[in-house]
């Protein structure tokens, strides 16, 4: 049993887009092995209130790395330094007593900043919405099992529908490109059959929408995939420019 | 007040039928001269939203969330029960229905939960359509597992991510009306208020929580799918922002709220660590399939689990329930758990904690079936715990994770009040007194996508469209009661958090209103809630403005509701003298310390009117019918 640490925290406080940021040092005693990041910075943020002050602005929801809600780079890493983690799962243990540890928000033109750690993501809806689906109307379907997948399309659809849309892979890129979140869901659908009526068209709306948010292009550096918490894999990009392609002008 | 579930008549297996039948169709070209508003972007209310924008309505979608695909259905796990019967192991529609019926040990209504095993077919070919990506056999084919409460293999799944999953597909559905332009989405906007006019439901005051602007927006109805109340206990399952303020608020204006007591305590969570922890994480129930339940047979036994030798081991589940062992229903299994907890035979530090030991399972079907069936739990679990799944047993404690309780709705999933109608875990309607493992992803999906679009034509027909403006009167007042409530709590400038209050509240709903109820930790509940409450009005500190992005206001209007909201679960706890399936009250059990049901003086749902604060809510009984089921003592001996 590892025994409680101190540690001296860095976070950028901004409190508005239209405002200035700065980083804002924070000191954080007896912070026991056994607690999430974010449970930390909630002991910060209740001494914060004590004083009278602004707590720090951060998002979270279900804690359990599922929602895709927290949004910190930690130490210049987004997720933070534990692979396969969101910020909420990442537990105190991976640092020592003494650390100085950074902590800013997701930096994308794309993403525009809300306060202090929160940025607006909606522009991930937004791709979202021009395809990242199949149109089906509720009531129409037929049977669930008239139509096999085999197992082995199936199980790699479900690896790039595992994406949580929590935008770490644009914080990281040095591009701000979102290509990992548009090809998951392009990648997700092209390995179902069910999937194959819209093919073209899911590929080039999306793809089309996503240079219109901003976001950058794809230079194969790969950082996205380092910080992803589900471990998606750039072959989604892969496949994603492959069915732009095809997807013809 | 009478109560009129308007139950169609007929048959079980004709009633639904029915009601559709006698439903008159809405022209689709008056269609989208109706405005209906969804709160809540979960499997309910993104379903609804999507069904009902598909269908030609206009809807608005709110969520609190930055996104609506982050809404708390995302975080299920283990799966969703079909009557499919592809495993040809017996499962019917009437099967499904039978162990939900007994699931909810005999306080669930018939009709529902019947309509509910119908439906439930139609949602697996929904989501199969919508490229949900379902585990599958080798054949190509759909896969099942098993759940605890049933002995067929129903239950459909996406590896430990279900929820996600299927949430994912009504996200699809709604992305594809909001681009189509029949729903506009809100995201980032609480429901502060609801909105009535002249008795009916027309419409609810918002919070930007970016900008802190109030605004009312009218509509021809309001559909409540805002989730469940667990986190009145603080810690629980649940996201950190799920709350009963809709309901709550909604209840204020007159809605009963049904069984508020009904609270499930899921057996396999990871046991709590410190104090300043903010959430328990679940262990999906599916884990029960493989993983054996044990703790020491000698009390205070604090030697590793892999010393304490076979017969040393009490397999309690396994003992006390032999045919259903560790797929014993959750609220059986965490009393179980406390049981020996309470014996001095827990595990772990505090003796909060019982083993789930999957050895076995890895020596008969090796790691990698293991790793397969349930790898991102055991990553999830290492993660928290630092600790190897695959190399010692996982420690589990039981954790609250759902509520039955909620919104009193009728047949048609509307509410007392007219206009408003709650659909998912927010409404009270198919549970019981205990939900059974997969059925919660199904009810929302099937209250979402097959029931509610055509139920609520039953009202609209008789609505004129468009006739609320949220310039009336009754917006601007409301709107200006919002303003009020968040100024009052900007004004006290005490010393403590709103995140104090709600662990002190949470520490009285665990100790006196948890597993194990009796009337006096009840009436002491009820007397220590006012109290908080009111030291919560005089000493609650809320920083920065109302007209900015602020997280400690929102939390602030949270806890105040439930620190309302408390005391109406605990009320309703303490005059249910009876145990029956979450709901266990210490004075009522059998010899063997099972629950023991009430049926002749509580065979009915409890629902409740407000009448002011501090004033005693009136108590308004619908009674409970068991045609095609007998009413027996519930056995998974």
């Amino acid at each position: 049993m590892t025994s409680d640490m101190n540690l001296t925290l860095k976070v950028w406080r901004q409190s508005s887009s239209k405002s200035s940021g700065q980083f804002v040092t924070y000191h954080a005693k007896a912070v026991s092995p056994d607690m999430s990041f974010l449970e930390m910075l909630d002991v910060v943020n209740e001494e914060l209130l004590q004083k009278n002050e602004a707590p720090i602005a951060f998002e979270s929801d279900c804690r359990e790395g599922i929602c895709g809600a927290c949004s910190l780079v930690i130490n210049g890493v987004a997720h933070g330094p534990e692979r396969g983690t969101t910020a909420c799962q990442l537990h105190m243990r991976h640092f020592k007593n003494g650390d100085t540890i950074t902590v800013e928000p997701w930096r994308a033109k794309a993403f525009p900043l809300i306060k202090d750690l929160v940025v607006d993501r909606s522009a991930f809806d937004r791709i979202m919405h021009v395809g990242g689906y199949v149109s089906v109307n509720t009531g129409s379907a037929p049977d669930g099992n008239t139509l096999p997948v085999p197992k082995d399309d199936a199980d790699w659809a479900f690896d790039a529908a595992a994406c949580i849309g929590c935008g770490a892979c644009v914080a990281a890129c040095k591009n701000a490109s979102a290509s990992l979140f548009v090809g998951a869901k392009i990648s997700h659908l092209r390995h179902l059959p069910q999937g194959a009526p819209e093919r073209k068209r899911r590929a080039k709306a999306m793809v089309m929408q996503m240079d219109q948010e901003g976001f950058g292009s794809c230079t194969n550096t790969l950082e996205c995939e380092a910080v992803c918490p589900k471990g998606i894999s750039t072959r989604v990009i892969v496949e994603m420019n492959q069915e732009y392609m095809c997807a013809g002008g | 007040m009478q109560l009129d579930s308007k139950i169609p008549s007929g048959s079980l297996a004709e009633k639904w039928d029915t009601y559709k039948n006698e439903q008159k169709p809405i022209n689709p070209a008056n269609k989208r001269k109706y405005h209906v508003i969804v709160v809540g972007t979960g499997l309910a209310g993104a379903s609804a939203a999507a069904s009902l924008g598909e269908l030609g309505f206009r809807v608005s979608s709110f969520c609190f969330q930055d996104s609506p695909r982050r809404a708390h259905s995302i975080a299920a796990q283990g799966g969703i029960n079909a009557a499919k019967n592809y495993r040809n192991d017996g499962d019917s529609v009437e099967r499904l229905f039978h162990d939900t019926i007994k699931g909810g040990d005999f306080r669930s209504r018939e009709a529902n939960v019947h309509r509910l095993a119908q439906m439930s077919v139609h949602i697996i070919d929904q989501c199969v359509a919508q490229g949900v990506p379902f585990a599958r056999e080798y054949g190509g084919l759909l896969d099942n597992r098993s759940f605890g409460g049933s002995l067929v293999s129903r239950t459909f799944y996406a590896r430990g991510q279900t929820g996600q999953q299927l949430l994912l597909g009504a996200y699809g559905a709604l992305n594809r009306q909001i681009q189509a332009g029949t729903v506009k989405v809100y995201p980032r906007t609480e429901m502060q208020d609801l909105v009535m006019v002249d008795g009916h439901a027309k419409g609810i005051v918002v919070r930007d929580l970016v900008t802190g602007e109030l605004t009312a927006h009218a509509a021809d109805a309001v559909v409540l799918a805002t989730g469940g109340y667990g986190p009145v206990f603080y810690l629980s399952t649940n996201a950190i922002g799920c709350n009963v303020t809709a309901t709550y608020k909604a209840y204020k204006q007159g809605a009963l709220f049904a069984n508020p007591c009904y609270t499930q305590i899921h057996p396999t969570c990871i046991p709590q660590h410190g104090e300043h922890q903010s959430k328990l994480t679940l262990m999906s129930e599916s884990l029960r399939n493989d993983g054996r339940v044990w703790v020491p047979k000698q009390k205070g036994d604090q030697r590793a689990p892999e010393q304490i030798a076979e017969g040393e081991r009490d397999y309690y589940l396994e003992r006390k329930y032999p045919s259903y062992g560790n797929l014993a229903p959750r609220d059986i299994a965490s009393r179980a758990a406390k049981q020996v907890c309470d014996d001095g035979r827990g595990v772990g530090p505090g003796g909060l904690g019982v083993y789930l030991d999957f050895a076995e399972a890895i020596k008969r079907l090796g790691v990698d079936v293991i790793k397969a069936r349930y790898g991102n739990l055991f990553d999830m679990y290492a993660k928290i715990t630092g600790e190897n799944p695959y190399q010692a047993p996982m420690r589990i404690y039981p954790a609250v994770h759902y509520t039955m309780g909620g919104l009193w709705v009728d047949y048609g999933l509307m509410s007392n009040v007219p206009g408003l109608f709650v659909l998912g875990e927010a409404n009270f309607s198919d549970h019981g007194a205990n939900r059974l493992g997969a059925s919660a992803l199904m009810q929302g999906l099937a209250d979402g996508y097959f029931v509610l679009p055509y139920t609520i034509g039953s009202y609209l027909n008789g609505v004129k469209p468009g006739s609320a403006r949220n310039d009336q009167p009754a917006f601007v007042h409301a709107r200006e009661g919002v303003a009020d409530n968040l100024n009052r709590l900007m004004s006290v400038q005490g010393k403590q958090s709103p995140d104090s209050f709600h662990r002190k509240l949470g520490k009285i709903m665990w100790d006196d209103c948890g597993m194990a109820r009796t009337e006096a930790s009840l009436q002491r509940a009820l007397r220590d809630i006012p109290v908080l409450r009111e030291e919560f009005w005089r000493d609650v500190r809320v920083t920065g403005k109302q007209d900015e992005f602020n997280p400690v206001l929102e939390k602030a209007g949270r806890v105040a509701d439930f620190l309302e909201f408390a005391e109406l679960l605990c009320l309703d706890a303490l005059e249910r003298k009876e145990s029956c399936g979450g709901h266990f009250r210490e004075e009522f059990q059998t010899d063997d310390g099972e629950a023991k049901r009430d049926d002749a003086n509580f065979c009915h749902v409890s629902a409740w009117e407000f009448k002011g604060l501090g004033q005693k809510p009136v108590l308004h009984k619908e009674p409970l019918h068991f045609e095609s089921i007998a009413l027996a003592t519930r056995s998974y001996k």
